[in-house]
């Protein structure tokens, strides 16, 4: 009998310390996955964020560094300067990317650093509590917008691929989620795809990645796979924001 | 024939493997896991292809698949 799955090596023995259901324990096993598939375990620096993932450390296989709230990009933007040769990822949630750290995200995406950006869009502040986050819904229930979040209150909710897309400088920004096993597949995919276009050294990649929050958005993990499904997808839609002229997807599309 | 393995330590039965399986195959113990977490099971072995499913939607990296 051979075994046909097991643990990636980019990934260490510790156990996730994870909710139950929670879509960072897939996205940590994609991204460990492709930098060992592509063959660059040993060049691969991390940056660990303010969040949830804050202890991403323990777990990702490879040398990594935990940042402030916020300046994950500042931070892989300094270590892929002085070790270009490296894979440098920055692995970041919805609060610490789209609320505290939006000026680094844009402003190394404008500059199109050749970094890679790993963005968890839970739409929710999952470690300290489940507060409203940037990327909250209208109309979703967090502690600090008991009632459901309000365009009067609240304005509306930031959708980065968009927003990035409009910038010079990024290279590729896709949105993928975690919600079925097809959909981790393309994820994978879309990872692999944004490490690749680093080692290329053609800029700034951006994978968003909607994920479930069982936990503070009070739900059974299934019953979260379905908000992400029928909430969050209509709202943040899936798919390339940005890709290179000469990728092979938009070729065949050109043809 | 094709079986999956659960780490019982990693495995924190949060059933999002059990629809990801197209064969009905994975279901829930009924015994507590050490870290108290009721872990996912083979419940109908005899029909498990190694479709590798179930690990590509485990949050838990807890699923090693043999075929």
């Amino acid at each position: 009998m051979e075994i046909v799955f097991q643990q990636t090596p980019g990934l260490t023995e510790t156990p996730m310390r994870y909710c139950p259901g929670c879509g960072h324990g897939v996205v940590h096993r994609l991204v460990a996955e492709a930098y060992t598939e592509l063959g660059m375990k040993e060049k691969t620096i991390g940056v660990a964020p303010v969040g949830c993932s804050v202890f991403a450390d323990e777990y990702f296989n490879v040398d990594m560094i935990q940042g402030p709230h916020g300046r994950g990009p500042a931070i892989a933007t300094g270590i892929k300067r002085c070790k270009p040769e490296s894979l440098v990822f920055s692995y970041q949630g919805d609060g610490d990317l789209a609320s505290i750290g939006m000026a680094e995200t844009i402003h190394s995406a404008a500059r199109s650093e050749n970094i890679t950006i790993i963005f968890i869009n839970n739409a929710i502040y999952g470690m300290t509590g489940g507060q409203m986050a940037p990327t909250t819904l209208i109309g979703m229930k967090s502690t600090t917008s008991p009632h459901g979040r309000t365009v009067e209150a609240n304005g509306y909710p930031i959708k980065m691929c968009e927003l990035l897309a409009a910038l010079d400088g990024p290279v590729y920004l896709e949105r993928v989620s975690v919600d079925k096993p097809a959909a981790v597949v393309k994820a994978k995919r879309a990872i692999k795809r944004a490490f690749q276009y680093q080692i290329e050294k053609r800029g700034f990649t951006l994978v968003e990645i909607l994920s479930q929050c069982p936990t503070d958005w009070g739900m059974m993990p299934l019953a979260a796979l379905e908000r992400v499904r029928k909430e969050m997808m209509p709202f943040f839609p899936l798919g390339i924001y940005k890709e290179p002229a000469d990728s092979k997807a938009a070729v065949a599309e050109k043809e | 024939m094709p079986k999956i393995e659960v780490d019982t330590i990693r495995c924190k039965g949060c059933e999002l493997c059990i629809p990801a399986c197209p064969k009905n195959v994975i279901g829930l113990s009924k015994t507590f896991s050490s870290t108290g977490y009721y872990p996912a099971t083979m419940v109908k072995p005899e029909a498990c292809n190694g479709c590798k499913l179930c690990a590509y939607v485990c949050p838990d990296v807890a699923i090693t698949v043999y075929k």
